[in-house]
């Protein structure tokens, strides 16, 4: 039998890919090959390990050290030191932002060590390529039970036990809906998975698509043979291309199998999946348009009900999910409903992949417990805030939710308790932001979001984003009027209440929140025509402190000639005629320059 | 084929114009919803989605010709004028956002003297923006062609530029 001493795994995701892990396994093959070593060592290409900051990432089994931002320029090294010698390449280890500690097992590294990994298990641990790597870890495993041991009604009798909620935002009952669906009369009925993520800053379905595509259509099988549909679309958007191509391999890999196609596991239960590719439209993740684009129409939402369980997909009853949702599918099946649920609280079961990015110093994916605190997230899983600046807020679910202030950083993190702090678990993008960023402007960006990506069939979205936005925009500038702050809080209140879609009933939410938590500083805009942060650049003019050299590099710079000052002296910025470009600030060498 | 190349009629080039879209419709004969992705892999054969080729696909599916347009206008992945050889897309997410994605996107705009949606005189470039790339613990990000590039500044991204010709 071949003899594999070692394994070395290089991520393959999209963040290490445009950091160059391409090159990263070429260069790594051909080492091996000249060095002899290729017939002892694996080298596998794996999907994302959600820690992209640092990609690309390789991890050598069985020490499971985990190397970081590994260039080509620095493979020879890890062959000879590392494989060869046995010893550890010190310099590529992880090294702990607060104590600055080298961490040479990725299993002692803060971001991971909190973390609970169960959707994300197999992320970066298998070749998401080959259908037996998933097989060995225990996958389809799942579906064998459920069509070989269990009927219908267990299934979703299961599910609804586990306490699953939709992982897309609402958080609706999962079991529930697949109830719906079974009940539904009609022969023909559909699978839905939504795969269009696109909340801006949010990253773990992509993730969870590249890194382990086989629990996804698995979970799909799972919800197929317990509401009696045979057939099932994956709906991704086209700007994940990675992401499609594995799933195409896995589906074809998986009825090569018959895992998926017809008559599975030589029962009755047949199962096909298709892959749509969307074509870039937001609102595309609202169940109704994503179906009416399906059918190859343009988008829109539709009043509902009737629900797509009813009457979905051509009129037929259809099923719709997230694809963290399906993910969690084969865990419940397995070890059953009872040791699922053990996570969690109350009312949310289970864990939560968190995308955690922004003014941090851990950027990544963090799957935790639901019910665990938003400083535990910030601080010991993502490092804390880089630079020594100051936390200022966290912006969770996307341009549906809110900005939670440091007061709430204990708040312990479920569907019901963001709602009430303002926010929305969302898909779950954490976008952290320290004392430069500016609430106004955080507000004003998302809605700008939304008027773009309103689909315009309803009037209370189209025109009221469009008006709040330019209220936004006005204040921003220094054009702010007193009423400013009423007429945007009772416009929101319109616009949540009238509004067709989950799109529109949201959108006002990134304003409310930071209406509720920041008012002083929409205040300190619209009165003393300031911006506390720094960051509105008509508000905020460059100033040059003592630390002034005298160099008169800025003077050389400055595009309008607003700067003066005799060299080795005291430079001035003309503020009148200072244009903000902040050409002055990037080039002083002494740090003299600052915003205010 | 031969016959076809010496006549150079308008009906022979016509012909010809409509080989690549006839073969995609052919393909998506009879599929349920066909209409995006026979789109899409027109826009892929021709660049963008002319005039008659629209057509072409609305009389081939039986759809008015109206209602295609819309689905072309509505989603943004379709164009309806001719785009550069290489294609920018500039991330405008959250995380971008926070980190400085507007001075990105300026310095572009600066260097290639467009704004986004245009495209260069030489057709060399086309820039866009886009709400999230989903790459964003890279932020800021862009997409050219189909790579992501991350960790960007003012001055590494026009760096990049010399690569796509």
């Amino acid at each position: 039998m071949k003899h594999i001493r070692s394994h070395v795994l290089v991520c393959g995701g999209t963040g290490c890919a445009s950091s160059g892990s391409k090159k990263v396994m070429d260069v790594l093959r051909e080492e091996l090959e000249q060095k002899g070593l290729a017939p002892e060592v694996k080298l596998v290409e794996t999907g994302c390990h959600g820690f992209c900051e640092m990609g690309p990432i390789m991890i050598i089994y069985p020490e499971g050290t985990f190397y970081c931002r590994v260039q080509p320029e620095d493979v020879a090294e890890i062959v000879d030191v590392h494989i060869y010698k046995g010893r550890i390449v010190n310099r590529l280890l992880y090294r702990e932002p607060i104590s600055h500690e080298r961490i040479p097992n990725f299993e002692h590294m803060q971001f991971y060590k909190k973390q609970m990994r169960r959707i994300l298990k197999n992320c970066g641990h298998i070749n998401p390529e080959v259908i037996e790597e998933y097989i060995a870890a225990g996958g389809y495993a799942a579906l064998g039970k459920a069509l070989t041991e269990m009927n219908r009604e267990q299934v979703v009798d299961e599910v609804k036990k586990s306490g699953l909620r939709g992982r897309g935002g609402a958080g609706f009952p999962t079991g529930l809906k697949w109830e719906f669906a079974k009940n539904a009369p009609g022969n023909q009925k559909y699978v839905v998975c939504n795969a269009d993520e696109g909340d801006p800053g949010a990253f773990m379905d992509r993730s969870v698509l590249e890194g382990d595509p086989h629990r996804v259509l698995e979970g799909m099988a799972v919800c197929g043979y317990a509401m009696g549909a045979s057939e099932g679309y994956i709906y991704c958007r086209a700007e994940y291309p990675l992401a499609i191509k594995r799933l195409n391999i896995a589906i074809k890999q998986a009825m090569d199998m018959g895992l998926l196609g017809d008559k599975i596991f030589g029962t009755d239960f047949s199962f096909h999946i298709k892959v749509k590719e969307g074509a870039g439209a937001f609102v595309c993740g609202e169940e109704t348009a994503l179906l009416a684009s399906i059918e190859g129409k343009r988008g829109m939402p539709r009043p509902r009900p009737p629900f797509p369980a009813v009457s979905g997909l051509w009129g037929k009853p259809t099923n719709i999910n997230n694809v963290e949702t399906f993910a969690n599918v084969p865990d419940i099946i397995v070890d059953g409903a009872a040791v699922y649920a053990a996570v969690g609280t109350e009312k949310s079961k289970g864990t939560k992949v968190f995308a955690l990015t922004g003014k941090i110093n851990n950027t990544g994916l963090a799957e935790v417990p639901m019910g665990i605190s938003m400083r535990e997230i910030i601080y010991e899983i993502g490092g804390g805030i880089p630079d020594n600046k100051k936390f200022k807020a966290v912006q969770i679910g996307g341009p549906s939710g809110g900005c939670l202030p440091e007061e709430l950083l204990d708040l312990k993190i479920d569907y019901e308790s963001l709602t009430a702090a303002g926010a929305m678990m969302g898909s779950g993008g954490l976008v952290v932001m320290d004392e430069t960023t500016c609430m106004v402007d955080v507000a004003r960006f998302f809605l700008n979001f939304t008027k773009s990506e309103s689909c315009g069939k309803c009037t209370p979205c189209r025109e009221g984003t469009k008006r709040m936005l330019e209220i936004l925009t006005r204040i921003t500038e220094g054009e702010g009027r007193d009423g400013d702050i009423e007429l945007l809080e009772s416009m929101a209140k319109t616009i949540k209440a009238a509004s067709l879609c989950g799109l529109g009933q949201t959108a006002p939410n990134p304003v409310l929140s930071t209406l509720r938590y920041f008012r002083h500083e929409y205040e300190a805009h619209i009165k003393d025509k300031k911006c506390p942060a720094g960051a509105c650049s008509k508000l905020s003019g460059y100033l040059i402190t003592e630390l002034c050299k005298g160099c008169g590099l800025c003077k050389k710079v400055c595009p309008v000639e607003a700067i003066s000052g005799e060299i080795k002296g005291q430079h001035v910025i003309d503020q009148v005629k200072c244009i903000k470009c902040g050409a002055c600030m990037a080039k002083c060498p002494f740090k003299a320059i600052i915003k205010g | 084929m031969e016959t076809k190349e010496t006549q150079g009629c308008c009906c022979g080039g016509n012909k010809d114009r409509f080989a690549k879209v006839d073969e995609i419709l052919a393909h998506y004969k009879g599929v349920k919803g066909a209409l995006i992705p026979v789109l899409q892999e027109a826009q892929n054969a021709y660049g963008f989605l002319p005039k008659d080729i629209i057509s072409r696909i609305a009389q081939t599916l039986k759809i008015p010709v109206s209602q295609v347009y819309g689905v072309v206008t509505f989603y943004s992945q379709f164009h309806l004028n001719p785009r550069g050889r290489n294609i920018i897309r500039v991330c405008q997410g959250t995380a971008c956002h926070v980190r400085g994605a507007k001075a990105v996107l300026k310095a572009l705009e600066d260097e290639l003297r467009i704004a986004p949606g245009q495209t260069t005189t030489d057709e060399r470039f086309t820039l866009e923006t886009v709400a999230c790339l989903g790459a964003c613990g890279l932020a800021p990000v862009l997409m050219i062609n189909d790579d992501t590039h991350g960790r960007l500044t003012p001055e590494t991204v026009c760096k990049l530029l010399d690569r796509y010709q």
